[in-house]
């Protein structure tokens, strides 16, 4: 069974597409990685998976074994800079084309699900966290019902469920946390992502998608508040290109000071296609929205610490 | 058995064969069977004696005997146009909408919006109607009106509660939509408006296979400017192309955002690789134009307010009445009759 040896599992749920899932998940792995923990993801969203152009690793195969498939690898455990190790599964590494759509209907959707859950040789790994698609429906039900049956209740920790501002949006996710309470999922705590946007030029904050949505919904439904995260193109631009997050002299985020240091080289230019050297997890720890995951991660594992004192 | 990763299902087949599926057998196929899923199943010589014999003949045979009726409840329907994309979140529903107030400013056409968004209905809310519910009558279901002119139909009409999870699987939700196409009594429609979930699943495959007889105008798909996305939306244009929907074009949500302090033009989901335009070129397909973002729309859309009526002067407003018109002119309307200047 792959699953024994994974400590934690965290689902990443909405009801909503295009909230943020896939870069909650990704952010949540690369803080808990730089927490120092071993962290798997696994992208179960099979029509349209983001996972792999998330960690920059489109290209990647995956490669079979006696003990089942191997994740691919983004970077390997460094015990002396307090980094843990950070593998990636997603279907996306299985389709010969990128641009392949999968027309998949229900009955194949639950036998794929149940295969990731099972075939993928994880080995020992501190926390799991599983990306889903959105919704309430047969790759949903198919991963709790499975994980039900197969893991310990110690080991399914809970979910992480996110949402934007707008109402348009929690009326979907209130749909998600009726399917958690219904299938017995405790959940750990809501993220609002996309709460706010600083204009780079005139640091006027403008809430696109509204605002305090995310935590009137949480304490409707007596459930964790685990932050705000802004809008941040900087981010989406290390995700895009490759390039260190750059943020102009003076940019504060928490009291601490964002922007480069002096005589820092600009590196190449924004539009440029060649991507930085270094790892995704050092370049991330010049984001501003690293600081801000670093709090909701430290969060999420208290969470996942009450939880299992609470079973 | 497990599913095998080398050969998936080829898209063609699933979409020839969307809601066919063989019967569950309690023996093993005998020699000269006629298919289980065959016209003769269960009434062949070779079935005498064969244990699965009833189970083939008690099995639905043929195409979708609701289709016909499908077809004739929709005779009235003069366009019907889906709207889709690979990606969730990108305006799908947003655009669905301010589409039909779009459609519905002249009060000579008549507009339907059918949201088979099962699991994430978000129609309902944008127009509105939130807490409104579905009247069944002798001719059947009869939509919910937003205006004269303007009827919805979504799960969201039929649920107990507001925020009640919809944990349906794929033939269920399968069901559902074709109750929506089979018993809504629609009338006489100019346009109707299929909004769909974010993917390309069991709901796609139904919505195609329920109207291909009844002759679907197209698709509009929508994306937003960044490649997380377009690598979404290329499946999607895929499918559509493999289904033989015809794209009648692409539009960019959320290509720029105008800081209302200094007017500094930022590109929030910013379009390393192209953007839509560039998807548009690449896969051949006609791009009908980019919708700046505009915190009004959200708020628009959180109270149910047409984002027409309230901002008419909004650079928002403008780029939208632009793809409308390019859209109009794309399934063969003047687009000075769909959108007359007022």
């Amino acid at each position: 069974m792959s699953l024994t040896q994974v400590k934690h599992i965290v689902l990443v749920l909405s009801g909503k597409g295009g909230v943020g899932k896939s870069s909650v998940t990704t952010q949540l792995a690369l803080s808990l990685s730089l927490a120092g923990h071993s962290v798997g993801v696994l992208d179960i969203d099979l029509t349209g998976p983001s996972i792999p152009r998330m960690f920059a690793i489109e290209d990647e195969k995956v490669t079979q074994t006696p003990g089942g498939w191997l994740p691919i690898t983004v970077h390997n455990g460094d015990a002396a800079a307090g980094i843990g190790s950070l593998r990636v599964m997603s279907l996306g590494f299985l389709l010969p084309r990128r641009g392949d759509a999968v027309v998949w209907r229900g009955p194949k959707k639950t036998a794929m699900v149940r295969q990731f859950l099972t075939d993928v040789f994880w080995g020992e790994t501190d926390y799991l966290l599983i990306d889903t698609p959105p919704g309430t429906s047969d790759e949903h039900i198919s991963l709790v019902e499975t994980l039900l049956k197969d893991t310990t209740p110690e080991q399914l920790a809970g979910a992480v469920v996110v949402t934007t501002p707008q109402a348009v949006a929690t009326a979907d996710v209130k749909k998600e946390l009726n399917f958690c309470a219904k299938t017995g999922v405790r959940v750990l705590g809501v993220v609002e992502n996309m709460s706010g946007f600083v204009c780079p030029n005139c640091s006027e904050c403008t809430h696109i998608f509204m605002k305090g949505g995310g935590r009137v919904m949480a304490d409707d439904f007596d459930v964790k508040f685990l932050g705000s995260v802004p809008i941040d193109p900087q981010f989406l631009m290390m995700i895009e290109t490759g390039r260190r997050p750059r943020y102009p002299a003076g940019t504060l985020v928490n009291g601490e000071d964002m922007s480069a240091p002096a005589g820092a080289t600009d590196g190449p230019d924004a539009g440029s296609e060649v991507r930085e050297p270094g790892l995704l997890v050092e370049k991330y720890q010049s984001c501003s929205l690293a600081p801000v995951f670093k709090t909701i991660t430290a969060d999420v594992i208290t969470a996942v610490q009450q939880a299992l004192t609470a079973s | 058995m497990a599913p095998s990763l080398e050969e998936p299902d080829r898209v063609e087949d699933v979409i020839a064969h969307p809601l066919k599926q063989k019967p569950t057998l309690v023996a093993p196929e005998p020699e000269h069977c006629p298919g289980p899923e065959s016209e003769q199943a269960g009434a062949a010589d070779s079935c005498a004696g064969c244990p699965n014999q009833a189970i083939c003949a008690s099995a639905p045979k043929g195409p979708d005997p609701d289709i016909p009726i499908i077809a004739a409840r929709l005779a009235g329907v003069k366009h019907k146009i889906l709207v889709v994309s690979g990606k969730g979140g990108v305006g799908k529903s947003t655009f669905t909408s301010l589409l039909a107030h779009a459609f519905a400013i002249n009060p000579d056409n008549s507009v339907g919006v059918m949201d088979t968004d099962i699991c994430g209905p978000s129609i309902p809310k944008m127009m509105g109607v939130e807490s409104e519910t579905l009247h069944v009558s002798g001719a059947g279901m009869s939509p919910v009106y937003v205006m004269d002119n303007l009827g919805v139909v979504s799960i969201q009409f039929m649920l107990p509660n507001r925020d009640d999870a919809i944990i349906w699987r794929g033939p269920k939700k399968n069901g559902l939509i074709k109750q929506f196409l089979k018993d809504v009594d629609w009338g006489d429609l100019d346009f109707l408006l299929v909004d769909t979930p974010p993917g390309t699943s069991d709901e796609h495959l139904s919505v195609n296979a329920f109207l291909k007889e009844s002759g679907i105008d197209g698709a509009v798909v929508v994306t937003t400017p960044q490649e997380v996305s377009l690598l979404d939306v290329r499946k999607e244009i895929d499918f559509c192309r493999k289904a033989g929907i015809r794209v009648l074009g692409l539009v960019e949500n959320m290509s720029m955002f105008v800081c209302p302090k200094c007017d500094h033009a930022s590109e929030i989901f910013r379009a390393t690789t192209g953007g839509g335009r560039g998807l548009a070129e690449e896969m051949g397909i006609p791009f009908l134009g980019a919708v700046p973002i505009d915190p009004r729309i959200a708020m628009a859309c959180d109270y149910g307010e047409s984002f027409f009526d309230s901002f008419p002067d909004s650079p928002a407003c403008k780029a939208l009445k632009g793809v409308v018109s390019s859209l109009a002119d794309q399934i063969g309307l003047d687009p000075r009759d769909v959108l007359p200047e007022q």
